[in-house]
């Protein structure tokens, strides 16, 4: 069982790398045609283990650190999601093979996603701080690497590395929390940090929600996410739906504990869940490109996620996690298709994508539906077990969650109003003329149908997780029963979703509109904020800095030592050594021959600098010597 | 003569049978160097299977010899190796080898050329064993005088310039240096250089002026030779100017010739100076770290930017050995800092010493460093770009790597005793991730379509890769090297005090 697991990881890390380093040898041939295939047997071998470590639950832990072994184990929460990364994986990259044609660099795009699923695998199983955050900054970095695939495009590669220094600069918080771990447990147990020392505990508990927050694109750093769709859309179906997004919920419900035993920590995470629920979800609701909806449409769901986790809900967040994971994996594989065949994600030339493509369209429709929070799909009971927990906590709370669901119906119903609107001739004509994005294949792979069709499929029912006998397997899993929601609070949400959705539709789409619209769809100037609080004045200290440094640093160490001489001269002269002076003058214009020496092949300067160094070194040594 | 005198002067022997033999035809004299550094590197490894894992530091060195050099002032010719020095004879040795096979690509004066850096080997693995502050400083200085030919004779067109630099202001350093250790003899009794002498008697506690004017003048010397803000101004010139075999020996090795000067002889020797100082030295760790990587930030030259990134490096690990002086914290914590210090001058050898060569490779295609004259490698040279991609994520602390097992442990560490410089020496990582992305950009990636920049040649492969390897084998199986270190790092922690 030990081994399983081990295999779990290495497997995919350990052939990643092997075909991501295949491929270096060109983009034809064997290997490039192999790897589509070969990857999906891996995910698909990895499942297996995933569903075996899941049931049998092991541990195992190899030195790594003194005093500090790598351990992973699988416990309740880690069982679920390593069964929902392990499944999604194959589906994905099954779309992947139909969506990648023969000229890409095939074998570096699923090998960097098999170690992307062997770190999320690693991270979700990680017991250990130091194995936590290895992990945590691998998917990092092959999120930049697969969001920069196309690194022909300059602007594709800014985006991975806007991604990976947004989502780093919050990873430091997981380094602060290790550093608060060793120094407050004198160990790196993730389990451990509850019972951190004074205020240890309180700085751990901030590290760890920095960084979740970060990789979750919870306020204010959701801007990355939208940075994040320049990538291939099989990239957005694993990582910014089902796994690097929700291990930041992951985290938070983990360490569900830490948070507890602060005070502060669980209302703050609780708010900026709930907050960025709202505000993404109104973000949501005004994009014009459907990734960036579904992006927007993912942070605010995902908030959903650290909503639970600030107030306890653990098995709310967890069935909430795992039934985004999968209907937002759907919606965005079914971008992919689109964008594939009809070359746009844009909502305007989407209009009656559905009814073009119907198995993909059906499957995307009822996703949507979904997310919107119509009953009886899943996203309805999930969130719905959240609210409920944050209705034990507060009212206030419980009502602006209740208003990003209410925003999720809304920007859900603009994309359904948008691939089932029935298409006029002319307006076809119109669209053919309008710039695409990419050559319109014209049809979708049927390989990448079924891989929409499923999860669209099984994402819809996943609210079968709160109702028996799901819900006592969740109950087992987790450690307790979920707080679940009153029919009232159930009825409610129900009549809302309903209403928005079909108000929605009505309107053709329309949601937003003016001034408001224009700032929502470009996620509120997040990143401009970013770019000019933050990364333009670093970049004008740097240059400031090294201008410093070449011209006043080097001169301002030669002239250092020359007051220094003209220091101890004062002090030698003072005292009446003579003797010393005598030295300090030897020396002085013996270094000075030598600087003369210097100067003649180069600089003037240096010479000087080495007479005043070296005087002061002089004073230095009769100091010592009276001193002692 | 024990086999650790042979580890130190089988390369010098070597380099006296290429001055022998007038002109060795071809490529004779790279590849007499490049056998030499591969039985060295035979030996190191011998060394470490056969290592024990003593303690060190004042007591349980491995192959220690001890011999009369020059009884008059309590100097011997003593050398021996612990969990500190090592790991640093290793990488002296790996990184020799790899330089040796990536001189096979250097065609000016190939019998001196190897003739320098067998030399220097000697030098590099005598000081790292030596357990004598005047057989230390011989090797220190000799240090430079090896450096200063290889820059001036095999650089670039400001080479004479800027080795004239390196050489002044190090020597200088080197004075410095020179002066502590007379300080040290001086407040000994009975009067000695021998360094594990002193540790165990630690002759300066209780004298706070002398000793902290000893651990100044120390100091000096050695953050001149580490370099640290603000005695850096030597290093970007050098690296700039060197070719590529000589900035991976200047950066990889001869730059941990400072910090490890802080962990063999300030530290020990000096624990109460260390400890009442431990905070400036954290402060000017933090300094370097952040002076570094915002400088590196802004370089157009290459080769420049990888110059400051070391600046940048070495500060965390003087963060560490400073933390590690800061009483407050526990004391299981410094040891983890001490750790990852000695951790982080291994991997930087490894990750900057491939750095180097790769920016040798370009040199040889273009004769440039500046990134702007470049952009897109990627299409036409895979490997290269393979390998200057993993070398920048190891650098910027990538896990998986070197850099990040030293790293982390360097923050784990630090922030218990020493928070409000861990956190703020944190930002270091984000912008050297920043610059590296940046440069990796500019250099391999975007639209320009290159043409005529060849891939890797076989020995440009054959000398890079297996650093990367290395580096990857201590990122993911580091227990084999921080259960060496471990041990010496507890004793100097022990010295400290708690």
């Amino acid at each position: 069982m030990t081994a399983a697991l081990a295999l779990l990881v290495l497997l995919p890390v350990g052939s990643g790398v092997l075909l991501a380093l295949a491929g270096l040898r060109g983009r034809a041939g064997a290997v490039q045609d192999a790897a589509g295939p070969l990857a999906v047997a891996v995910s698909v071998v990895v499942l297996a283990l995933a569903v075996t470590v899941a049931v049998g639950r092991p541990a195992l832990g190899v030195p790594l650190l003194p005093g500090a072994d790598a351990t992973l184990a699988v416990d309740g929460l880690s069982a679920v999601l390593v069964v929902l990364v392990g499944a999604v994986t194959p589906l994905v990259l099954l779309f992947a093979t139909g969506d990648l044609g023969a000229g890409e660099a095939r074998a570096r795009f699923y090998g960097l996603m098999l170690i992307f699923e062997g770190a999320m695998l690693v991270t979700v199983t990680a017991t250990s701080l130091v194995v936590l955050l290895g992990a945590w900054e691998v998917m990092g970095a092959t999120s930049y690497a697969l969001i920069a695939f196309w690194w022909r495009e300059d602007r594709r590669v800014e985006s991975g590395a806007v991604a990976f220094l947004t989502t780093r600069s919050a990873d430091l918080g997981l380094y602060v929390a290790a550093g608060a771990a060793l120094a407050g447990t004198g160990a790196l147990v993730v389990a451990d940090l509850p019972t951190a020392s004074g205020g240890w505990l309180d700085v751990a508990a901030a590290g760890i929600v920095l960084a979740a927050l970060g990789k979750s694109a919870q306020l204010p750093l959701s801007f990355w996410l939208s940075r994040a769709m320049d990538g291939p859309s099989p990239v957005s179906a694993l990582l910014h739906s089902a796994t690097m997004v929700a291990a930041g919920g992951y985290l938070l419900l983990r360490v569900g504990p830490l948070l507890d035993a602060t005070g502060w920590a669980g209302p703050t995470v609780a708010w900026v869940g709930a907050l960025t629920a709202l505000v993404l979800g109104a973000v949501a609701t005004a994009q014009t490109d459907f990734k960036q909806l579904l992006a927007a449409s993912t942070a605010a769901q995902i908030g959903f996620v650290v909503l639970a986790a600030g107030v306890g809900a653990t098995t709310g967040g967890t069935v909430q996690l795992v039934a985004h994971a999968a209907v937002k994996s759907a919606l965005f594989l079914a971008a992919g298709a689109w964008l594939t065949a009809l070359g746009t994600k844009q909502l305007t030339q989407l209009a009656g994508a559905a009814r073009r493509f119907r198995t993909v369209g059906t499957a995307a429709v009822v996703a949507l539906l979904a997310l919107a929070g119509v009953p009886p799909l899943s996203l309805w009971a999930t969130k719905d077990s959240v609210l409920a927990g944050a209705l034990e906590e507060s009212l206030p709370l419980y009502l602006v969650g209740l208003a990003g669901a209410v925003l999720s119906a809304a920007y859900a119903a603009r994309a359904i109003a948008v691939v089932l609107a029935k298409e006029s001739a002319p307006s076809r004509k119109r669209r053919r003329q309008q710039h695409l994005e990419e050559e319109p294949s014209g049809h979708v792979p049927t390989r990448g149908t079924a891989s929409v069709a499923v999860l669209a499929g099984v994402g819809a029912i996943l609210g079968l997780q709160v109702v028996p006998p799901f819900r006592g397997w969740y109950a087992d899993a987790l450690g307790g029963l979920a707080p679940s929601a009153g029919l009232l609070e159930l009825a409610a949400s129900a009549v809302l979703a309903v209403a928005v959705t079909l108000l929605v539709l009505r309107r053709g789409g329309a949601v937003v509109s003016g001034p408001a619209a224009a700032s929502l769809a470009g996620w509120l100037g997040l990143e401009r904020l970013a770019m000019s609080l933050v990364v333009r004045p670093v970049l004008r200290l740097s240059e400031g800095l090294a201008v410093v440094d070449d011209r006043v640093l080097d001169r301002a160490v030669v002239a250092l030592p020359g007051l220094v001489r003209i220091g101890a001269a004062g002090l030698a002269g003072s005292g009446g050594e003579s003797r010393i002076d005598g030295a300090v003058g030897a020396l002085a214009r013996g270094t000075a021959a030598l600087g003369r020496l210097a100067r003649r092949p180069q600089t003037g300067q240096l010479h000087q600098y080495y007479a005043q160094a070296a005087a002061a070194l002089a004073v230095l040594a009769v100091v010592v010597i009276v001193v002692k | 003569m024990t086999v650790l005198s042979i580890l130190v002067f089988l390369p010098l022997a070597a380099a006296l049978v290429l001055l022998a033999w007038p002109r060795p035809p071809g490529r004779t004299a790279t590849w007499i160097w490049i056998w030499a550094s591969a039985v060295d590197l035979a030996l190191v490894v011998g060394l470490w299977l056969a290592y024990g894992g003593g303690p060190g530091v004042t007591d349980g060195f491995a192959f220690e010899q001890r011999a009369s050099w020059i009884p008059g002032v309590g100097s011997s010719y003593h050398v021996g190796v612990d969990g500190l020095s090592l790991p640093l004879a290793a990488l002296t040795a790996v990184l020799f080898l790899a330089c040796g096979v990536h001189a096979l690509g250097e065609d000016r004066n190939r019998r001196s050329y190897a003739a320098l850096f067998l030399f220097l080997q000697t030098v590099c693995t005598g000081l790292f064993v030596s357990l004598d502050l005047i057989l230390f400083f011989v090797f220190f200085d000799l240090s430079i005088v090896g450096m200063y030919f290889v820059i001036a004779g095999w650089g670039h067109t400001q080479a004479a310039r800027a080795a004239l630099k390196f050489f002044l202001y190090t020597f200088l350093g080197s004075l410095a240096l020179l002066l502590g250790f007379i300080g040290l003899y001086v407040g000994s009794d009975p009067h000695t250089f021998d360094m594990v002498e002193l540790a165990r008697t630690t002759p300066l506690d209780g004298r706070p002026v002398f000793g902290g004017l000893v651990l100044l003048a120390i100091g000096l010397g050695l953050a001149v030779k580490t370099p640290t803000f603000p005695f850096h101004t030597w290093l970007p010139p050098a690296h700039t100017e060197a070719p590529a075999e000589g900035s991976a020996i200047l950066a990889g090795v001869l730059l941990k010739m400072g910090t490890f000067g802080f962990v063999r002889i300030a530290m020990p020797i000096l624990p109460e100076a260390w400890r009442q100082w431990a905070w400036l030295i954290v402060v000017v760790g933090v300094v370097s770290v952040l002076w570094g990587a915002l400088v590196a930030l802004a370089q157009s030259s290459f080769k420049r930017l990888i110059a400051y990134t070391s600046v940048n490096h070495m500060g965390y690990v003087i963060l560490a050995l400073g933390a590690a002086g800061m009483l407050g914290g526990d004391a299981a914590a410094r040891s983890v800092a001490v750790t990852g210090a000695v951790t982080q001058m291994v991997s930087h050898g490894l990750l900057t010493g491939a750095l180097f060569l790769l920016t040798g490779v370009m040199w040889r295609r273009r004769e440039t460093y500046e990134m702007s004259e470049y952009g897109g490698l990627a299409g036409p040279a895979p490997r290269f770009a393979a390998l200057l991609a993993l070398a920048a994520f190891g650098s910027l602390g990538l896990p998986g790597f070197s850099g990040f097992i030293a790293e982390f442990q360097i923050f784990a560490g630090s922030l218990g005793p020493a928070p409000v410089a861990t956190v703020v020496a944190l930002v270091g990582i984000l912008v050297t991730a920043g610059l590296f992305l940046w440069a990796l950009q500019r250099i391999l990636l975007g639209s320009r379509e290159e043409t005529g920049f060849r891939d890797l040649r076989w020995h440009e492969t054959a000398s890079i890769a297996p650093l990367m390897g290395l580096a990857v084998v201590v990122g993911l199986v580091p227990a084999w090297l921080l259960g060496v270190i471990d041990p010496a790092a507890r004793a100097v922690v022990d010295l400290l005090g708690s």
